[in-house]
C-alpha cells in the first residue's frame, strides 16, 4: 500500500498543548488553570435565541457569509465599538469561530514562499495555517521586557523582500499583552512602508483593563485596505462552544475567503447566527458585567504572584497571566510538569505558544475566586518548597 | 467604588476584607471606611446569609400575601404598613402598584400557624379590605442564586 498520507501535514507537529492536555486528563481531581475560555455561561437571553430559533424551525442552511441581519449587527457593533465601518454586503463573513477566519484568510492571500510574520507567543494555530497555506511562517520572538508587544525594531529585524503578511495577535493569548494606539502607529508606518497586509486577531478585544480602550489597526490611516479583522463571540460573549466567529475585509479579498468558506464550510451553523445576533443587539451589559468580573480576578493573581516573588509584567487584556519562572532554572515544560505531579495545578506551559515561550507560564484567571484561592495556595506551597522555605499552613 | 463594593458583597458578603480590596484595585483602609460609611448611611442595612430550607429536617411554611387595604384619612400607607410589618412572623412587606395594595410575606412553622396569623391578625385590622394567601410551594432561584442546581465546570481541563 502506498503511503495514504501528505508529506506535509505529517510534517507539522500536533499542537504543544495536546501533550500537556494528555498528561492531564489522567490526573484526578487536578485543578486546573489551564483553560482557554470563559467560566460564564452563555447569557441566557442569548440562549434563549438559540433555543427560539430552533423551535421556529430555522433549521437550514444560511446563505454562505451568514444571515444579513448577523451581518448588519457586526457592522453596527464594530462601528459602535471599534469606530471602523464595513459594508455588511460584500466586507463582513460570519466564520466557524475565529479559528476559521485564521485559516481562510491566509489561504486567499498566501502564494507558495510568501512569508508570514508572526509574532510568538502566540496562539497555537497560526503556524500551521501559514504552512498549511502554502507560506512561510516567520516567529517574531516578543520579549517580557517590552510587556510582550510588538515594537518596530523587532518587527524590522524578520522583513525581507518575501514577508506579505503580518499577523497581530492583540489582546495576545497566553500572554495577556496588549497593543495600545500608539504601538500600532508604529506597526502601520512599516507596514506601508514594506508594502504588507495584517490579519489582525481580535477576539479578545472586549476583554482590556487599561486606560485606553482597544483600538483596533484598521482604523489607522491607509490601514483599512490591507487588513483583514478577525473577531468572534467565543470570548466576549461566552459562547466558545457556539463555534461563531467573522471577518472583515476589502472585498477584493473577502470574496475569495468567502470561495474558500463556500467550498469547505458552507455557512457557519444557523442556531448560533440567530443567537450571535441577539448578543450584539442586547449583549453589551453582559459583556461590562464579565469584563469587570476578569478584571478583578486579574488583579488578585498580580497580587498573589507578587507575594510569591513570581515575575510577571502586568498583563492589559485577555484573562491570561504570563509569569516567568527562569529563576527556579527550570524548563517551562518540567515546571508545569512538576507543578502538576506535585500539587495537581494545571497550567500551560509557554513553550506551547512558541519558543520564545520557554521560561514563562500562562496562568488563566477564568476561574472563579474560590478555584483561584485554592490553585495559587497549592502554586505558592510548590514555590515556597522549590525556595526551600519552610511549608507555612495554607 | 460604593458600587463596585456593593456589587461584590451583595453575592457574598462575607469575603475578606483584603481580598475585596485587592479584587477592586482600592486599599484594605479606603474599602472598610467605604463599607463603615454604608452601614451609617443605611445602604447596607444588614448581612444575611441565604439557607436553602428545603434541604434541611426544618419545616418551614413561607407564604405571599395579597392586601388590599384603604388608606385611612392622615394615615397613609406607611402607618398601615408599619401596623403589618411589626408582628414578627412577617418576613416582608411592599407596597405594590396593580391591582392589590402590599405583598406581605410570612414565615411560619406549620400552613395552620400562618393561616391563624391571617385570619387573627391581618384580616382584622381596620383598612384591611381583602387578603389572599398564596403559599410557596418550593423555591428555585432566590436573591439572584439558583438553589436547585449543582454546578459543574463542564469545560476541559486545558484548552489552546
Amino acid at each position: 500500500m502506498r503511503n495514504p498520507l501528505s508529506d506535509k501535514i505529517v510534517s507539522i507537529p500536533p499542537s504543544g498543548i495536546r501533550k500537556f492536555f494528555d498528561i492531564v486528563s489522567e490526573m484526578k481531581d487536578a485543578i486546573s488553570l489551564g483553560v482557554g475560555e470563559p467560566d460564564f455561561d452563555t447569557p441566557w437571553h442569548i440562549r434563549e435565541e438559540g433555543i427560539y430559533s430552533l423551535e421556529k424551525g430555522r433549521t437550514f442552511y444560511t446563505s454562505n457569509a451568514g444571515l444579513r441581519e448577523l451581518k448588519v449587527e457586526i457592522h453596527n457593533y464594530l462601528e459602535r465599538r471599534c469606530n471602523v465601518s464595513y459594508n455588511p454586503a460584500n466586507e463582513i463573513m460570519v466564520t466557524v469561530g475565529g479559528s476559521e477566519a485564521i485559516d481562510i484568510a491566509m489561504r486567499a492571500m498566501l502564494n507558495p514562499g510568501d512569508e508570514v510574520l508572526i509574532p510568538q507567543p502566540s496562539y497555537v494555530s497560526y503556524v500551521p495555517c501559514a504552512i498549511l497555506a502554502g507560506g512561510e511562517p516567520v516567529a517574531i520572538e516578543l520579549e517580557a521586557k517590552d510587556h510582550f508587544r510588538l515594537t518596530p525594531e523587532k518587527l524590522l529585524e524578520k522583513i525581507t523582500p518575501k514577508s506579505k503578511l503580518l499577523v497581530l495577535p492583540f489582546p495576545n493569548n497566553p500572554t495577556g499583552a496588549i497593543m495600545e494606539r500608539s504601538d500600532l502607529e508604529k506597526i502601520a508606518r512599516i507596514v506601508l512602508e514594506h508594502d504588507l497586509f495584517v490579519i489582525s486577531d481580535e477576539i479578545y478585544s472586549e476583554l482590556t483593563y487599561g486606560e485606553e480602550a482597544h483600538t483596533s489597526i484598521a482604523k489607522l490611516p491607509g490601514m483599512w485596505e490591507r487588513t483583514v479583522l478577525i473577531n468572534g463571540f467565543s470570548k466576549a460573549y461566552a459562547m466558545t462552544g457556539w463555534r461563531l466567529g467573522y471577518a472583515c475585509a476589502p472585498a477584493l479579498i473577502l470574496d475569495q475567503m468567502l470561495k474558500i468558506h463556500q467550498f469547505a464550510i458552507m455557512c457557519a451553523p444557523t442556531t448560533s447566527q440567530y443567537a450571535a445576533v441577539a448578543a450584539l443587539r442586547d449583549g453589551d451589559a453582559d459583556v461590562a458585567y464579565m469584563r469587570e468580573s476578569y478584571n478583578q480576578r486579574r488583579r488578585y493573581l498580580i497580587h498573589r504572584f507578587a507575594e510569591m516573588e513570581l515575575e510577571c509584567f502586568e498583563p492589559l487584556g485577555a484573562f491570561y497571566m504570563f509569569p516567568s519562572i527562569k529563576r527556579f532554572g527550570m524548563t517551562a515544560d518540567e515546571f508545569a510538569t512538576r507543578l502538576l505531579q506535585e500539587e495537581k495545578v494545571a497550567v500551560v506551559p509557554g513553550t506551547a505558544f512558541g519558543e520564545s515561550g520557554e521560561g514563562f507560564l500562562r496562568v488563566s484567571y477564568a476561574y472563579s475566586l474560590e478555584s483561584l484561592k485554592e490553585a495559587l495556595g497549592r502554586m505558592e506551597r510548590f514555590i515556597n518548597r522549590l525556595d526551600g522555605k519552610e511549608e507555612v499552613g495554607v | 467604588m460604593r458600587e463596585k463594593i456593593l456589587a461584590v458583597i451583595e453575592k457574598n458578603s462575607r469575603i475578606d476584607m483584603k481580598d475585596l480590596a485587592v479584587l477592586l484595585g482600592e486599599s484594605e483602609v479606603a474599602v472598610a471606611n467605604e463599607i463603615a460609611e454604608m452601614e451609617k448611611e443605611h445602604i447596607i442595612c444588614g448581612y444575611h446569609t441565604l439557607i436553602n430550607w428545603d434541604n434541611t429536617d426544618d419545616e418551614k411554611v413561607i407564604a405571599l400575601i395579597e392586601v388590599k387595604v384603604t388608606p385611612q384619612r392622615g394615615m397613609g400607607f406607611d402607618k398601615l404598613a408599619e401596623r403589618i410589618y411589626q408582628y414578627s412572623e412577617v418576613n416582608a412587606v411592599y407596597l405594590m402598584s396593580g391591582a392589590y395594595d402590599f405583598t406581605v410575606i410570612i414565615e411560619g412553622r406549620t400552613m395552620r400557624q400562618v393561616a391563624q396569623f391571617v385570619s387573627d391578625k391581618l384580616a382584622p385590622l381596620d383598612s384591611v379590605l381583602s387578603t389572599a394567601t398564596h403559599f410557596v410551594l418550593k423555591k428555585y432561584k432566590d436573591h439572584g442564586t439558583i438553589l436547585c442546581d449543582e454546578v459543574h465546570d463542564e469545560r476541559m481541563l486545558i484548552t489552546p
